[in-house]
């Protein structure tokens, strides 16, 4: 397997949706591509970082008053 | 979340369940799903706009649709699917005010080849975040997300962070499953590359 077949593959083996077979022939490529590990390695990392931090905030106040507009409104019948 | 399961019976989410509620009149019902829900939907439109006020604007229009139209809800998919396909909409129409003149879709600029190859192969830190402080760290992962093309991050968020499943994306997106993989791929590719620049192992940290 070169790098590029591993690659096209890597999305759905970091969502273990790969059969048994791909699943053994892309490990053993890893074993002998130090740059592949390394890319699926940070690869994991970056969805795990953007995964558990939330970088788009609503604050409680605001939140609060959307709510509250929003109810408002489905009370009245919208 | 847990599923509600009656003897004899199909399970439940408990959001359907609400649902039926709201659709009876029971705006705390309606409320309830409001607030499970909200800062999901704020998430995805300011992923999408890039604006804030926009984004507040989308998750105020999308639940007062959701409210109107929950009677064409028909339960074969999740509700929470069915108010992010609304809010995805309601994202893009507000992005179309802002750049009118300029069309705006989520296939813009997904022809790109950039991220497909990885450049970067140097090994990251162990730890990557724990050098930066929150707000240097959000503001260095918003900058980098910002930096993708729509049709790209939007799948991105979808997936990865909102976590839906990939049929699910495609759903909301109207796009095939295959076209979803492939830009999540592309997606994922391409944040870890420029990622890379401020996480990677620098040449002092070997020499300690």
């Amino acid at each position: 397997m070169t790098c590029t077949e591993f690659l096209a593959e890597l999305g759905e083996f970091l969502d273990a949706n790969v059969s048994v077979g791909l699943r053994a022939d892309l490990e053993e490529h890893l074993e002998g591509c130090e740059h592949c590990v390394i890319t699926l390695r940070t690869t994991r990392k970056t969805i795990e970082i953007y995964r558990n931090h939330e970088i788009y905030e609503l604050p409680v106040g605001i939140r609060e008053r959307l709510q509250a507009a929003i109810l408002a409104k489905c009370k009245k019948g919208c | 979340m847990p599923i509600i399961q009656t003897p004899g019976t199909e399970e439940v989410h408990p959001d359907i369940l609400l649902v039926n509620r709201a659709r009876q009149g029971d705006v705390q019902a309606f409320e309830q799903l409001v607030k499970q829900y909200d800062r999901q939907v704020f998430r995805i439109a300011q992923h999408i706009t890039q604006n804030r006020e926009d984004a507040e604007d989308v998750v105020q229009d999308a639940f007062l649709k959701a409210y109107e139209k929950l009677e064409q809800f028909q339960g074969n998919s999740k509700f929470y699917t069915w108010l992010v396909r609304i809010a995805v909409n309601e994202s893009l129409m507000r992005l179309r005010k802002r750049r009118t003149g300029r069309m705006v879709s989520i296939d813009e600029d997904v022809e790109t080849e950039e991220g497909s190859m990885p450049r970067d192969l140097a090994e990251w830190r162990p730890d990557p975040e724990a050098q930066y402080g929150q707000s240097e760290l959000a503001e260095i992962l918003r900058k980098t997300i910002q930096g993708l093309p729509p049709g790209f991050r939007v799948v991105f968020v979808l997936r990865d962070v909102e976590g839906l499943s990939t049929e699910e994306t495609a759903e909301t997106l109207g796009l095939s499953v295959p076209a979803v993989k492939s830009r999540l791929l592309r997606a994922r590719l391409q944040l870890r590359e420029r990622l890379s620049r401020y996480f990677r192992k620098k040449d002092e940290d070997g020499a300690k």
